[in-house]
């Protein structure tokens, strides 16, 4: 068909992109293939599986992912890393929260080839040689969990909100944190939490 | 013999103390392993193709292009094509490949053709007359909705033998049914009722209008009345929102055994489930879960989407396939509380005695309609007419949700009963102070509450007739509700084994929701053998462990406290049997306490634990403690008072809840902290529901118009205001025994805030969830009236 050979903004034919796919699907590990896009030379990877490279917790991890998955979905199934929850996987309640270059994040709306060469920290880190961290010793006392499924997303959350923000107005305590949702109701807990680690009375 | 009895308060080292939970730091950590985190080694995926209409027939089923994918593993038709599909995201077609994408991959693969059939999805008030005709006989779903909404047994007996059924009743069933508790009677009735087969594609009409239920006389009773107030009242259709999806992962390790992790409120109860749908036996299923990320009501069955898990498995010679629901399946699909609403009218004696109500209520619980809530709800009123209609609608099939129908009838009646204390012009504190001989059994304990609730909340400072009267458009006022619920412990099983070496493990089939389970069970446990929680080791979510019931309407913590403490307590004979003669003693004369084993009357007689459990020689006592059992350890029937204080913005419409009380009676507490987290829980889910939750359907597609977290709007921190708890801990209360409490304290906060609006702005906003829109419209309609 004659629009199989219209050429899309980024120099590559329909038909052209068809090629590169099948072989991409059938010999998953070639490296990615150079387009030009507005004038500069950009690697096309996928759709099939691509060889990747984390930094999570530390620790170097490789894998071959499609890049349509996610951080969450390679951190759960690829490196059973689980602490992190996939509850609405679209950015709407904060279970999957883990840090990529020390910011919180929702991974669930990250991709993972994104996610490549910087540092990730997921809960999993928090509590290395099975000692608690404050943040979390304090999640214990003030009962901050009763299900527990978005608590380590809720750990997450409050301890990059804490690094910014040592020491919180009520206000700054409300709109940072309510981007994580529980279902239990434990944010009376989680507030208690805040006002032990930051000293102050809470929101 | 030990006597099965709580310790005394003054001997409880644990029992009745603040006590952080046990798995707190599995869970902030991470390590909390859920039945969706299940990871093992060639975890195959699955995906579920779902039907996009709200009633449709499937016509046609094409699964080949699927089955020739690379990576897919397994296909299995769920509902065969000539199925009538009731509403939208019912599974058709699930498939298991090696990972998610190649899932979903082949989920799109598949042609489903559908006749679509005309749907109906609203739960608005039915035209006059609706419903009038005969219910004809009763569907398997008819039956199931009346059975977990709690419908009267004769109701449902009487309906059997008049109507039949359009089922074959098999041995199964009944059994099956058995097994849930559903009452002899009735499984008498259902065996015995006429079949109808003929009945079972006949299209029914969506209104069926229950039989009126008339107590005393209603007609004398208005007569009598000086004051009469009618309004309109409700609560929709709202959904349980588990964070955990419900799903599955099942794998085969013979051709015959089946093993699940299914993320559940009954681990005890899915083996037999299980079994029936897969013609297998019983004892060949083995279901695990260690955490489970919310029920609430809505998770007891392995559902369709987990057979077909299973089934998926099976064909894929056994390899673990993982299915989780998607958010936007669990909203559609896996659980909604069914709606209430009615128009009622309720008249009282000028000095506020009420003695006349009459209701026509509606409400939808899915396809097979719904049963009517429980009103007027708490409050016996003399002289009464009801009369319900359930509305069979296309939106998804109901699911017990925390407390079952009690939220929507205190909405109900507790709001026809504010705006009658209004119309009285008196202070609903008074108003309800004063019917309280009408509350009851637990009317004791509402006259106890109340006056400390209206001390915490500051009622008398805040209490003003209705409308805040000053300057500006913010309108503050305050709003009480009150509630019961039964929560009498479930049958329980637990084995106790003390070993020679002092070590002791519990096994027991039961579960922890997060509402603390695994502590009181530790707590007991430990505060009975006089050793610290720390050095009982428990095992708990496995139907290898002696079988437990479902964590439902509040009857886990009365069902394992009082088998722990049995076992404990029947342990110990055995021990101190064994220990006497080291002490020169008598059994009897023994006790453990301190880590000790020591006489009575003599404690520097005594023995470490570690001693004592040696004298055991190389066999270690093992029992089994029981509920039912032995000794009076638990009780029903508790009572509850909250109030609230809200802020509406008269401008904008929004509500703002800016402080609740919840006062709280539950028998004997095992731990105060993991108690008042449960209440503290429920008034932020009774927040939740009261300000934002609908499950909104599009009359015109039939379909879920906000199946995500962000339309489903949950409350988030930013919307909880002070909360204050106070539980009713005094010797009385102890002395009842252990009675549960996760329903309870979530069945006010909507009527509470409710009344609190009504308080504020002047006039009653009819239906939860009291969003902007409905604040408006309300306003707009008083400015109306008033110009």
């Amino acid at each position: 068909m004659a629009d199989d050979d219209e050429k899309t903004p980024s120099g590559v034919s329909r038909r052209e992109f068809l090629k590169i796919s099948g072989i991409a699907a059938a010999v998953p590990l070639v490296a990615p293939q150079v387009v030009e896009a507005a004038g500069e030379k950009v690697p096309v990877y996928g759709p099939g599986k691509v060889a990747m490279s984390f930094t999570i917790n530390g620790k170097k991890h490789s894998a071959q992912l499609e890049p349509r998955v996610t951080l969450l979905d390679a951190l759960r199934d690829t490196f059973d890393l689980t602490g992190a929850k996939r509850v609405c996987d679209r950015a709407e309640c904060g279970a999957c929260t883990v840090l990529l270059n020390n910011k919180p994040v929702y991974a669930c709306t990250v991709l993972a080839i994104e996610a490549q060469h910087q540092p990730i920290t997921t809960i999993e880190s928090l509590s290395e040689g099975g000692r608690l961290h404050p943040i979390q010793a304090a999640f214990v006392e003030h009962d901050a969990q009763q299900c527990g499924f978005c608590t380590p997303g809720f750990v997450m959350a409050c301890k990059a909100f804490l690094d910014e923000h040592p020491h919180p107005t009520a206000e700054q305590i409300r709109y940072h944190l309510n981007g994580n949702l529980c279902r239990c109701g434990t944010y009376k807990g989680i507030r208690e939490v805040i006002a032990q680690m930051s000293g102050t009375k809470g929101a | 013999m030990a006597e099965y009895k709580w310790p005394a308060p003054a001997e409880r080292k644990l029992i009745g103390q603040r006590i952080a939970r046990v798995d707190g730091p599995v869970k902030v950590s991470g390590r909390a392993k859920y039945s969706y985190d299940y990871n093992p080694k060639g975890l195959l995926f699955g995906k579920v193709l779902r039907c996009p209409y709200a009633h449709a027939r499937i016509t046609s089923i094409d699964t080949s292009a699927a089955e020739k994918m690379p990576g897919v593993k397994a296909v299995q038709v769920v509902q065969k094509p000539g199925t009538e599909i009731l509403w939208q995201g019912d599974d058709v077609v699930a498939v298991a490949a090696v990972d998610e994408p190649t899932a979903e991959d082949a989920i799109r693969a598949i042609q489903v053709k559908y006749e679509v059939l005309p749907h109906n999805v609203s739960d608005s008030e039915p035209p006059p007359g609706a419903g009038d005709g005969p219910p004809g006989p009763m569907s398997e779903d008819d039956l199931d909705d009346a059975l977990s909404n709690q419908v009267p047994e004769a109701q449902v007996i009487s309906r059997l033998q008049k109507d039949g059924v359009t089922f074959q009743v098999t041995d199964d069933m009944t059994k099956e049914l058995k097994g849930y508790g559903v009452p002899d009677a009735v499984i008498n009735a259902l065996k015995a009722a006429p079949y109808h087969p003929e009945a079972a594609n006949q299209q029914r009409p969506p209104y069926q209008k229950t039989a009126a239920q008339t107590l005393g006389d209603p007609d004398k009773g208005f007569a009598a009345a000086e004051v009469v107030s009618e309004g309109i009242y409700g609560a929709p259709v709202i959904t349980h929102c588990c964070l955990e999806t419900h799903g599955s992962a099942a794998e085969w390790p013979s051709p015959d055994h089946l093993f699940v992790h299914c993320s559940t409120q009954g681990v005890s109860g899915l083996p037999d489930q299980y079994a029936q749908a897969l013609k297998i036996s019983g004892g060949n299923v083995r279901a695990h879960q260690d955490h489970v990320g919310g029920g609430f009501g809505s998770k007891f069955s392995p559902d369709r989407w987990g057979i077909a898990t299973a089934q998926l498995s099976k064909s894929a010679g056994g390899k673990p396939v993982k299915y989780m629901l998607e958010r936007d399946s669990e909203l559609m699909t896996a659980g909604a509380r069914p709606s209430a609403f009615a128009r009622v009218k309720v008249g009282a004696k000028r000095d506020g005695t009420v003695v006349a109500w009459q209701s026509d209520s509606w409400g939808t619980g899915g396809p097979a309609g719904a049963g009517s809530p429980p009103i007027p709800y708490v409050f016996e009123i003399p002289n009464q007419r009801k009369q319900h209609t359930a509305v069979r609608t296309n939106q998804g099939p109901a699911r017990a949700w925390r407390a079952p129908n009690h939220p929507q009838a205190a909405v109900i009646t507790m709001g026809a009963l504010d705006d009658l204390a209004h119309k009285l012009n008196m202070d609903p504190l008074e108003f309800f102070t004063k019917n309280l001989d009408i509350a009851g059994p637990r009317a004791p304990i509402y006259r106890e509450e109340f006056p400390i609730a209206a001390e915490l909340m500051g009622w008398k400072e805040k209490w003003h007739p209705r409308g805040d009267k000053t300057a500006g458009p913010i309108k503050r006022g305050v709003g009480l509700s009150m509630h019961t619920w039964g929560g009498r412990g479930h049958a329980s099983n637990c084995l106790l084994t003390i070993h020679p070496d002092g070590s002791v493990d519990i096994k027991m089939g039961s579960q922890d929701l997060g509402t603390g389970t695994r502590t009181a069970i530790l707590i007991v446990a430990a505060d009975s053998l006089g050793i610290p929680m720390n050095a009982v080791t428990l095992n708990i979510g496995d139907t290898l462990y002696p079988p437990d019931g479902g964590s439902g309407g509040s009857t886990t913590i009365g069902g394992v406290s009082s088998s722990t403490r049995r076992a404990a307590l029947m342990a110990l004979d055995q021990l101190f049997a064994k220990v006497a003669p080291a002490l020169s003693a008598q059994p009897a004369d023994l006790e453990a306490k301190d880590g000790m084993v020591r006489v009575k009357s003599d404690p520097s007689k005594a023995l470490s634990w570690k001693q004592a459990c040696s004298k055991l020689g190389a066999m270690p006592v093992s029992v089994t403690g029981k509920n039912p059992g032995p000794g009076n350890l638990i009780n029903s029937g508790v009572g509850g008072v909250q109030m609230a204080d809200v802020s509406v913005d008269t401008e904008t419409g929004i509500v703002k809840v800016n402080k609740m009380v919840a006062v709280q009676d539950c028998g004997l507490i095992i731990n105060v902290k993991l108690a008042e987290s449960q209440c503290y829980g429920a008034l932020i889910m009774g927040i939740s529901y009261a300000l934002f939750e609908e499950k909104v359907l599009d009359p015109v597609t039939g379909r879920m118009l906000n199946p995500n977290m962000e339309f489903y709007r949950l409350a988030g921190l930013r919307d909880i205001p002070e909360l204050v708890v106070h539980m009713m801990t005094d010797p009385l209360n102890d002395n009842r025994g252990v009675i549960g409490l996760g329903e309870p304290p979530v069945i006010s906060p909507g009527a509470a805030i409710s009344n609190a609006v009504a308080n504020a702005i002047g006039v009653r906003v009819p239906f939860l969830p009291l969003t902007p829109d409905r604040v408006l419209a309300v306003l707009e309609q008083q400015q109306k009236a008033g110009a």
